[in-house]
């Protein structure tokens, strides 16, 4: 038992000396001081290797393009604005020791970072301790809401449920297959969208529930499954919250079992132009997808963001992605809310966050709410032959987040409101105080 | 007065069938909403015009250009075609155009004309696609049609499909007759896949009789397509058990063999999915005649790459650190890392796409089997792989000199072989192997620096379970695992199911330590 308690530790010095290798420390970009005093320090917390890197490069890469933008802007405060690039390496402990870092080593004045929902509940307490300020820009589950942490990704409310509402309504799909990745963000989402159904009049035998272990690869006979399940006569939909590498693998046994758009429709709330990067999606044309941003919306403020992403990266074949949408939104947020506060002081610009608006990149305005969540409108895409998509229906306004889902029974009752005199995440308005259920 | 009643009426008799946009369905297509599209559609399939069938091509390529005034243009190789004329259009300015957009409901009512105008093309594979087609979208304004196509139709397999889209385009139409609904409901029953199976559950409100015809058809079917769903499961378990068997195969040589304890192995499967993808860009660059064989020129030189790779490891760190596994272990797993992030930074971070090339694509029915040619190429790969590595043990010189130095290294070494450099080229095949894996793991999984990491596990179970050191026992081993596991799937859940597969596999190596197929003999027992 001793010695293979040994290696393990071994095994850990050796991954620890690996990752010293590759380079894996904190890269402070050169500094530049202005007039004003020292520059502002901004902490970025994504994952730059590991499983997470295929998702998370992209938004350390836009967070330095963001931060250099607003340095030729003249800075913030009349100081320089310095990225603090940290990788915690797509390990959840990891990353609650880089926020740390981040905060009392580095002292940065915000940090924006996190992508899965376990890193985001691992880095939770650091940030409540030290009362630091995260900006979080994945769509997640909800049921969260804490004072430290501003969410400018969707909640449930703004991604799912408008989605499933849009299937029923112009697709007529009365069966309903809800397949997800085996953790917390699927299992939250579909007991979310499984009462919302049954609210709605669907029966239990219409609602298929299906969970795969990460990176599932052999979809052969889940896929039959649905075939058969969607074989009853009445039109079926596949709701997918299927994470990362599965997807791949799913969208191709789609293709190849014949599945097509116009007969069993699959719509996923983790599919963005980014994953569709890795498949030929000609024989997916028509799947659906629902997020807050497509790259393929068409104004001004997105041509002119894609232009600059093209410029900064040097390479014009670089996707943009909703994620990438919520941190141009955050940062923008902050930078009004640090003007408003005339500080950096974390403390104060949370405070000064609530009731700040900026354009978002889809014609409207993002608003940020009392609950920590912003106002997003809901778009609906379909796939289209060249990796993009195609928007066939959008929210007529913007919805504001459900941070507690009012179809579950825990958290029905629940509000978030992080102004004073209530300055809760969690206010159950039946019993009429901070602090827990109903039950 | 009466007059222009009259005159009404006239036009009405005149301009029937009425409706608005059906004077100019290409108006309708330049709309911008879709279900006026969607009507233009229809209305356009059914005018007869003979710029019908190009005009709803193009919308399905996404070659369909709307401009000014209700003007539609088809964009083609060499510039722009009225859609009205099937002119060239001079003088278009592309800002002037939006792309006429399509979801799936303008996208059915696209497949649904497309079936009811290919029914007369002059190909067979075109008249049983637009067939199947008309099948699936069950119009009934599709019937006319399809009883003249009938009527021409000389090939009886395209016929057969045509009688079959006939009998789902009546059932759906209310004004059927009953006999005609019963005769139909047979030609169904006699499909007896699942289409078949979908298309009776959905009908509704039929009189009684043709109600229970529907009903013991839909029995009848169900009968038949659960003993299919057997066949089709074992299809499944040898799918998953060729692809166990890829991953694993490199392996039975380097554990199985040497006793390495090899955790960078999978990454030698991702080497050998990265020379793929390189190889696919060289030839699509290069030489695109050749793009369709770019995968079995892949083959020899991802065996080439992850072969040089474990050489240069073998000589390079693991005959350092012979006979201590936890060292090798270590070392092995570091690499893998290593391995990983230099890929990462070579190729960056997101999934690289390897295409399907078009003899591997789409499926085949058999019976109410669905075999999908991917899968069913990546079988027939698997076992070639695995009986050329055979052959090398049993026949080639350098095969006698491994088995040689495995049995027995010193009595080897005194019968003059150079151990150190058959250690080097072992380790080169196995991981050689594992690169040809790869391959055909490109066309199945994601390209990306973490495709191997998925494989070590599932390899180092199939190995240990087949029995240390027994090629044959990685075979048996690797199908049973397929098998069992796709059989525990539907019953129990992928979570569940592959948990039971692990504990079942604790439990059989307490019993068996040795695995399915133990060595047996004095080299075992030293």
């Amino acid at each position: 038992m001793a010695s293979v308690r040994t290696w393990l530790r071994g095994a850990c010095l050796g991954a620890a000396a690996v990752a010293l290798m590759l380079g894996v420390v904190p890269a402070v970009t050169p500094s530049a001081h202005a007039q004003g005093g020292p520059p502002i320090k901004i902490g970025i917390l994504h994952s730059l290797s590991g499983t997470m890197a295929i998702s998370e490069t992209t938004l350390k890469d836009v967070m330095l393009m963001l931060i250099d933008q607003q340095n030729k802007k003249g800075g913030l405060l009349g100081r320089k604005l310095e990225a603090v690039v940290v990788d915690p390496a797509s390990n959840w402990p990891l990353f609650a020791e880089k926020a740390r870092q981040l905060i009392t080593v580095d002292k940065v004045a915000v940090v924006f970072g996190c992508w899965t929902s376990v890193s985001r509940k691992s880095v939770l307490p650091v940030f409540e301790e030290l009362n630091s300020l995260l900006f979080y820009p994945v769509q997640y589950e909800g049921e969260e809401s804490s004072k430290n942490v501003i969410y400018t990704g969707a909640a449930p409310n703004q991604q799912a449920i408008p989605a499933v509402d849009y299937l029923a309504a112009n697709e007529k799909v009365q069966r309903w297959v809800l397949a997800g990745t085996d953790y917390v963000y699927p299992r939250t989402t579909n007991k979310i969208l499984e009462a919302y159904l049954k609210s709605k009049g669907v029966k239990d035998e219409d609602i298929l529930i299906n969970y795969t272990p990460f990176g599932h690869s052999d979809w052969q006979n889940i896929v039959a499954q649905i075939k058969k399940f969607g074989s009853a006569g009445k039109k079926t939909a596949v709701v997918s919250t299927i994470n990362g590498d599965a997807n791949v693998p799913f969208y191709k046994e789609l293709a190849n079992q014949g599945i097509k758009a116009t007969d069993i429709p699959v719509v996923a709330f983790s599919v963005g132009e980014e994953e569709l990067a890795g498949i030929d999606t000609k024989p997916l044309l028509g799947h659906l997808a629902a997020w807050n941003y497509f790259e393929s919306v068409n104004n001004p403020a997105n041509k002119q963001f894609i232009a600059d992403w093209h410029a900064f990266t040097k390479n014009p074949k670089r996707t943009t992605n909703d994620p990438m949408e919520a941190h141009y939104i955050g940062f923008n947020l902050w930078v009004k809310a640090v003007q408003k506060a005339g500080t950096t002081d974390p403390a104060k610009v949370i405070d000064a966050l609530i009731g700040v608006v900026v354009p978002n990149l889809t014609g409207g305005f993002a608003a940020l709410m009392p609950n920590h969540h912003i106002t997003k409108p809901v778009l609906i895409g379909e796939v289209k032959g060249d990796g993009q998509f195609n928007v066939v229906w959008q929210t007529p306004g913007t919805v504001v987040a459900n941070e507690w889902s009012p179809y579950l029974e825990g958290s029905k009752d629940l509000i978030a409101d992080w102004r004073s005199p209530m300055s809760c995440g969690n206010y159950n308005v039946v019993l009429g105080k901070c602090g827990g259920a109903s039950k | 007065m009466t007059f222009f009643r009259c005159l009404l009426v006239l036009l009405v008799m005149f301009v029937a069938p009425p409706a608005p946009a059906q004077d100019d369905p290409f108006a309708g297509l330049a709309s911008g909403n879709f279900d006026d599209v969607s009507a233009a559609i229809a209305a356009l399939a059914l005018s007869g015009n003979p710029q019908a069938a190009a005009t709803i091509g193009a919308l399905q390529t996404d070659a369909l250009f709307a401009g000014p005034e209700a003007a539609v243009y088809i964009r083609t190789d060499d510039g722009w075609v009225d859609a009205r004329t099937g002119q060239k259009a001079e003088g278009v300015n592309e800002d002037d155009l939006n792309p006429v957009r399509v979801n799936n409901a303008v996208r059915r009512a696209i497949d649904a004309a497309l079936g009811s105008l290919n029914l007369f093309s002059s190909s067979a594979t075109v008249r049983a696609k637009a067939a199947e087609d008309v099948f699936r979208s069950r119009d009934p304004a599709a019937l006319p049609a399809l009883a003249r196509a009938i009527a021409k139709e000389n090939d009886a397999g395209v016929r057969s499909v045509m009688v079959q889209a006939r009998a789902a385009a009546r059932l759906a139409d209310p004004a059927s007759s009953d006999t005609d609904k019963l005769e139909d409901i047979a030609v169904i029953r006699a499909r007896g896949d699942i289409e078949a199976l979908g298309l009776l559950s959905s009908l509704h409100d039929q009189p009684a009789e043709v109600a229970t015809a529907a009903a013991a058809a839909i029995a009848s079917i169900k009968r038949s397509e659960q003993l299919w769903s057997v066949a089709q499961s074992v299809f499944y378990g040898l799918s998953l058990g060729s692809v166990l068997l890829l991953a694993a195969a490199g392996l039975a040589i380097t554990f199985g063999v040497m006793g390495v304890i090899n955790m960078a192995h999978g990454e030698m499967v991702m080497l050998g999915a990265y020379t793929t993808f390189v190889v696919q860009e060289t030839i699509g660059a290069h030489a695109p005649a050749l793009s369709g064989w770019s995968l079995p020129i892949a083959v020899p030189l991802a065996f080439l790459v992850s072969g040089a790779v474990g050489i240069a490891i073998e000589r390079g760190l693991i005959r350092f650190l012979y006979g201590r596994p936890l060292e090798t272990l270590l070392a092995t797993w570091g690499l893998s890392l290593v391995l990983q992030q230099a890929v990462r930074s070579l190729f960056g971070a997101s999934n690289r796409e390897v295409s399907t090339p078009a003899w591997m694509s789409g499926a085949a029915q058999w019976g109410g089997l669905t075999i999908t040619w991917n899968r069913l190429t990546i079988i027939i790969f698997a076992v070639m792989v695995v009986a050329a590595l055979m052959a090398a043990l049993r026949y080639t010189a350098l095969g006698l000199r491994m088995r040689a130095v495995t049995q027995n290294r010193r009595m080897a070494a005194a019968m003059g072989i150079r151990t150190p450099w058959i250690d080097a080229l072992t380790f080169g095949l196995g991981s050689g192997v594992a690169g040809m894996a790869g391959v055909a793991l490109s066309q199945i999984d994601n390209v990306s620096p973490n495709l191997g990491q998925g494989y070590i596990i599932d390899s180092f179970m199939v190995v240990v379970f087949g029995g240390v050191g027994n090629l044959w026992g990685t075979v048996v081993s690797a199908f049973t695992l397929g098998i069992v596991n796709k059989f525990l799937e539907p019953v129990a859940g992928a979570v569940l199911g592959k948990i039971l597969v692990l504990v079942l596999l604790i439990l059989f190596i307490q019993r068996r330590p040795r695995g399915l197929f133990p060595l047996k003999g004095r080299a075992v027992e030293a």
